[in-house]
């Protein structure tokens, strides 16, 4: 079970969140204006990295807040974890 | 019963009280401190089982965990036999009953041996060559007979009677492994504050210093020392003695399992048998020790051949020989004190055959004074005996050397299992020979091996400066080299327990095999449970040396979790039988009905009257709401509050429809898709004012629904001010469906005219004084009302209406009832594929964005060839399509049957089925096999009963009004059951508030609440009789007493002027509460978060989990803690604590030794 820092709450165990999938995929402002490519894009491609992946929580059974965080896939190490709207750190 | 090789003094055994024990039926005896190993080797046994492969006679090999032979069947009733159980860690108790395993027809003559005949067949490799042709015969025949010949213990078939718990614990450092080292960096960790865990799989703590009864350290012989040690501890440090680390995982979580109960014969009922700790340590500190190697010769395996350091340990700790003439083969200086001491006890030592050429040194000299014969440079060659070792024969093959014993010590190997879990570095020690871990370790782990410094190690590593520790006793010690190979050509056992031999090693390599993962796999050395405790490092040289590289260039594989095998049972821990799962019931109790499960909850499927059938019943409650009026708990469906100014803006982007047309009072029917386009919900949204909303969920999407919305709102649609609040369990839902519904309820409902409410509309009303919301809303086709009420209310109001005739209906009669009239059950007419368009929903489709709704204009979701949702007529009206059943034209499958009923209303069977291109065929005839025959069916509109919709918008006609309702008695009577050092309450109702807002409007509602919004997260403010608790940055539950009924009203006047979502959730959850001494304790067995009193101090307040639930746990004070628990989930939270606080029962059962 990972210790997973909360922006809000702090470290508290994993089994407290729910994963949210790849962070930082916009859904366009007017979908009508997006072409069917780009809109299936938008759907099902997402990146399946090795390593650094940025990637959304939710702090479900706690504040509620969905987050961002940085974990790397193969170590588990959760190197960040940072409120909606602001960028990943580098 | 004599112990014929019991020596005449030492060892911690109890000699005053003898105790009996049976293996495989024979009758024994041996002493409480006692392992089933030592107390075997007591009465001169060694031979103990059967190997895996070979089925060769088996002696006990080691005094530890590492033990690869000694593999027992503990047998302690039904349901309570654990196989494959290491003898060297079970330890002895009056009346224990063990049986060897993996023999037949008994250990001493088995028929299994006869596979040592056919080797050759079972060689490396042997599962992918000897049994590959021809392929069928793998299943029938290779398979079965390989599984009973090769095997270990059986494992039970009866449930597990025994209870299993989990416990969640937080330290600043972990210490694995009870050793000097260890016990030496608890001294130091407890010295700086810190919060320290000591675990050890041993029953008592002092590792290799428990054999060391003529040392002293600072005095004191090594025994007595740790005695004083643990009692320093006692206070400040968590002591678990028979707990295994079994394995590391990422953020330093390490699982220990606690063996309670099993060392005691007759263990209370209150105690678990196993306890197993998921441990949050700051960080940990390895004393694993290390494990000596066995030497790789040709006879190697027989029983009375085991590990010198063993018999040492056999001796002083148990005080017991395990023989009377020791050969001792050996590369390291141990094995020489192990000869001296064995020697002093009366054994006689007839040779150490010593593989190094020039052994010399303290203990070397030693024993050449006491005239044991020592060979240089030499190693056995060859051992003679069937059930025992009888002879020894050297390598120089002239001397032949009678034995009853031999004694191998090839060196020691760090134990770095956990810190090869961890992913930590390992680094090759070449003047050793073994992989030390870079970092983290003290002790023998870490490759040292002198007493002082272990000591001085382990206060540095606990984080003290180390005390002068005064050593005196041990004598100066050369360790061994790095293992030096068998001759490949010689049959040698290298890894025991998977019967692994030098020779599979060298088929391996001959065939290519290289890397030594690939070998590990081909030949299964290393593999299983045994993990290579004392097989690693000798295949890993002999690998090297037939490969001709170096230990370091062969590299090391990987260890896997667990280090040794850990139960189901503890794994399981409490989750089974009645808290797998919580059953969820809801708030009306209906005797006789029968059940059904649908998501967590319990629902009434059917009323069965006397002599009824389900079908009969069914029938007449359809009749019955058909003809008159009917009811159904629908207190399960999700709700959701949704306020805010741009509510109806936000449920237009998450629902299909226009929400910002519909006026207070109304409702409408909504279809929630996915981004995808496919439908995930639906539901009934209800307009209550201009900025507040009433939604409904399926029973089993609620936790969806929340959750989606709360997504968008928080990550998409961020400008909107909407608030989302869960009510699903602050209201009970009955549902009255029928021509004479509105008759039936109009004398309570005295302020709403009923015969006026227009059909998909909703009202704030009464029942008498209890507030309701009255929707009338149909599931059924029919004139219906749905009233939502507080759930303390439901059942009287439930059993009023009954007695006025309203007939009570299930789950099955209102499937049946809904598709008459088409409407879809989501999940059962879909399957996350289907539009709203694929079941004649497309009409629900608004004109603005709404997720999903891009994807609808999709090529592929616009085809006219898509399965859409049909009626099916079977032309038989009796015979009955199964639900899931494949719909064909005749040639071939072209959909599947969602739902079918025998509908008494339409007098036949009819269906409702997904259709490739399904409204262009109505009328035609199509086809749903069953395995006996086709039933021939014609494909329909999917509506059966009142096309036009005159029953759902009839005008009821009014009835003069009755007597109302008045108090109501609520279920959940207030239980207390006062009891040992942890009490456990459901307090009484309290007035709640959820309230989510910003901050300008939180400090508004806080000032007219008189109490304070906390905006610091996790903590609660209390002023007065009330108190307010941060639960999110927007989010806060104020509570008051029960009655304070305005709190709402002043709430909501004071945030006029801003926007807020205030909801009244009183009914919502009861507060259980939970004191004494251990409350914490009983809280860690379910709830993960570290509530010590410095990481969850008193004010602090927090949604968490406990169990399967999920809670807001709030500290009131050092031994006092709340928890908020929704309606449904009080009798699983209550049953988890009950369970927790069983070993606290009064007198506090001791605990810990
Ligand atoms: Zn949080």
């Amino acid at each position: 079970m990972l210790l997973i820092p909360c922006p809000w709450c702090g470290p508290r165990p994993e089994n407290e969140f729910r994963y949210g999938g790849q962070a930082h995929v916009v859904r366009p402002p007017d979908p009508s204006l997006v072409d069917d490519a780009a809109w299936g894009a938008y759907l099902y491609l997402r990146d399946n990295l090795k390593g650094r992946h940025t990637e959304r929580w939710r702090h479900l059974h706690g504040c509620g807040r969905f987050f961002n965080c940085v974990r790397d896939t193969v170590s588990d190490h959760i190197a960040a974890t940072y409120k909606p709207g602001e960028a990943p750190p580098s | 019963m004599m112990q014929p090789f019991r020596a005449a003094t030492g060892g911690r055994v109890d000699r005053t009280s003898p105790i009996h024990f049976t293996f495989d039926g024979q009758r024994c005896a041996g002493f409480p401190g006692d392992t089933l190993a030592s107390a075997l080797l007591a009465n001169g046994v060694h031979l103990v089982g059967r190997s895996f492969k070979y089925h060769r006679p088996r002696g006990i090999l080691s005094a530890g965990s590492e033990e690869p032979n000694a593999l027992v069947t503990i047998d302690r009733g039904a349901g309570r036999i654990t196989p494959n159980l290491r003898a060297t860690q079970v330890e002895l108790y009056d009346g224990l009953t063990a049986r060897s395993q993996n023999r037949f027809p008994s250990l001493r003559f088995d028929l299994g041996a006869l596979a040592g005949l056919a080797a050759p067949l079972l060689s490396a490799g042997f599962y992918y060559k000897s049994f590959m042709w021809p392929p069928s015969f793998w299943k029938r025949l290779y398979e079965p007979a390989i599984r009973r010949a090769a095997g270990l213990g059986r494992a039970p078939v009866d449930s597990d009677p025994d209870r299993y718990l989990h416990r969640y614990a937080h330290c600043d450092v972990l210490i694995v492994g009870g050793g000097p080292a260890g016990l030496a960096a608890a001294l130091g960790a407890s010295a700086t504050g810190a919060r320290v865990i000591l675990c050890d799989e041993q029953a008592e703590l002092g590792g290799s210093l428990l054999d060391e009864p003529n040392t002293t350290i600072d005095g004191w012989p090594a025994p007595d020392w740790v005695r004083e040690v643990i009692a320093t501890l006692a206070g400040s440090v968590t002591l678990l003695p028979r707990t295994t680390a079994f394995g590391w995982y990422p953020g330093n979580l390490i699982g220990l399992v606690e063996r309670v109960t099993d060392h005691l014969g007759e263990p209370t009922s209150v105690m678990p048998r196993e306890r197993l700790w998921q441990v949050r340590a700051g960080r940990v500190v390895l004393a694993t020790g290390a494990i000596e190697r066995p030497m790789v010769f040709p006879g190697n395996d027989r029983p009375g051949v085991m590990l010198a350091g063993a018999a040492r340990t056999y001796l002083h700790r148990y005080g017991v020989k395990v023989g009377q003439r020791v050969v001792i083969a050996t590369a390291d200086d141990s094995a020489y004190r192990a000869a001296m001491d064995l020697h002093a006890a009366g054994m006689t030592i007839a040779a150490i055959v010593d593989q190094r050429a020039d052994p010399d040194g303290e203990t070397v000299v030693a024993a050449r004074l006491l005239g044991i014969p020592i060979y240089p440079g030499m190693t056995i060659g060859g051992t003679e005996g069937r059930l025992r070792v009888h002879s020894a024969k050297l390598a120089n093959e002239t001397d032949i050397i009678p034995c009853d014993t031999i004694l191998m010590c090839g060196g020691w190997t760090p134990s770095v299992h956990l810190f090869s879990q961890s992913r930590g570095r390992l680094v090759f020690d070449a003047a050793s020979g073994v992989y030390l871990p870079s970092e983290g370790a003290i002790g023998a782990c870490a490759g040292e091996f002198d007493l002082t410094a272990c000591l001085r190690d382990g206060a540095l590593a606990g984080g003290s400066e180390p005390p002068p520790f005064a050593i005196a006793g041990i004598p100066a010690m050369r360790r061994s080299g790095p293992p030096v190979p068998a001759a490949p050509h010689r049959s040698a056992f290298v890894d025991f327990q998977n019967d692994v031999t030098t020779k599979d090693l060298a088929i391996a390599t001959d065939e290519g095999f290289v890397s030594i993962e690939h070998v590990k796999r081909y030949t299964t050395t290393g593999m299983a449970t045994d993990q290579g405790k004392t097989s690693n490092l000798n295949a890993l040289a002999s690998v090297a040396a037939l490969t001709g590289q170096g230990i370091e260039a062969v590299g090391l594989t990987t260890f896997r979790p667990p280090f040794t095998p850990v139960t189901f049972g503890a794994l399981a821990g409490p989750f089974r039988d009645a808290l797998s799962a919580p059953v969820r019931l809801p708030p009306i109790a209906t005797p006789g009905a029968m059940l059904e499960d649908v998501g967590t909850w319990k629902r009434a499927r059917c009323f069965p009257r006397d002599n009824e059938t389900i079908d009969t019943a069914v029938i007449r409650e359809c009749l019955a709401v058909r003809g008159d009026a009917g009811m159904l708990d629908a207190s399960t469906l999700g709700k959701i509050e949704v306020a805010g100014p741009d509510a109806a803006a936000f449920l237009s982007r998450i629902y299909t429809g226009d929400f910002t047309t519909l006026a207070p009072g109304r409702c409408r029917y909504a279809v929630l898709l996915g981004e995808d386009g496919f439908i995930r919900d639906d539901g009934i949204v209800a307009r209550l004012a201009a900025d507040r909303f009433h939604v409904t969920t399926t029973t089993g999407g609620a936790a969806f629904v929340l959750h989606h919305m709360e997504d968008y709102l928080q990550t998409e649609f961020t400008s909107l001010r909407v608030w989302l609040t869960s009510i699903t369990e602050q209201w009970a839902v009955i549902a009255v469906q029928g021509p004479k519904s509105a008759e039936h309820l109009a004398p309570f409902i005295p302020d709403v005219d009923l015969s006026t409410m227009p059909h998909m509309s909703v009202r704030e009303t009464r029942i008498g004084n209890i507030p309701i919301r009255l929707f009338r809303v149909s599931f059924t086709g029919e004139t219906g009302f749905e009233i939502n009420l507080p759930p303390h209310h439901a059942q009287r109001v439930w059993d009023t209406l009954r007695q006025h005739g309203v007939t009570p209906y299930g789950t099955d009669a209102m499937h049946l009832l809904r598709a008459e009239k088409g409407y879809i059950i989501v999940r059962q007419e879909t399957d996350g594929t289907v539009t709203p368009d694929d079941v004649g929903l497309g009409w629900t489709i608004g004109g603005g964005d709404f997720v999903g709704k891009r994807s609808l204009s999709l090529p592929d979701l616009k085809r006219s060839d898509r399965k859409q949702l049909v009626g099916l007529l079977p032309d038989d009206p009796t015979a009955m399509p199964e639900e899931g059943a494949a719909v064909t034209d005749g040639a071939e499958a072209i959909g599947h049957v969602t739902s079918s009923y025998r509908s008494p209303t339409l007098g036949r069977a009819f269906a409702l089925a997904l259709v490739t291109g399904g409204r262009s065929r109505i009328g035609k005839p199509l086809q749903v096999p069953t395995p006996h025959r086709a039933i021939g069916v014609t494909v329909s509109e999917p509506i059966f009963l009142d096309k036009a919709g005159d029953r759902l918008r009839a005008r009821p006609l009014p009835r003069a009004a009755g007597e109302p309702l008045l108090a109501a008695v609520d279920q959940l009577a207030p239980v207390a059951r006062p009891c040992g050092t942890v009490q456990l309450t459901v307090l009484a109702p309290t007035t709640r508030l959820a309230i989510r807002a910003g901050t300008v409007a939180g400090t508004a509602i806080g000032l007219a609440l008189g109490v304070l919004l906390p905006t610091v997260p996790c903590r609660s403010v209390i002023a007065r009789d009330r108190a307010a608790l941060w639960l999110g940055p927007d989010e806060w539950l104020v509570v008051a007493p029960e009655g304070a009924s305005d709190l709402a009203a002043q709430a909501t006047k004071a945030a006029a002027d801003h926007p807020a979502s205030i909801v009244d959730v009183s009914h919502r959850s009861r507060t259980l509460e939970i004191t004494g001494p251990r409350a914490a304790w009983c809280l860690n067995a379910f709830c993960a978060l570290d509530l010590d009193i410095s990481a969850f101090p008193v004010g602090m307040c927090t949604r968490t989990r406990l169990g399967h639930a999920e809670i807001v746990l709030w500290r009131i004070a050092p031994e006092v803690f709340h928890l908020d628990v929704p309606r449904s989930f009080v009798p699983y939270v209550w049953a988890c604590l009950e369970e927790a606080r069983l070993e606290w029962t009064d007198p506090e059962p001791v605990m810990m030794p």
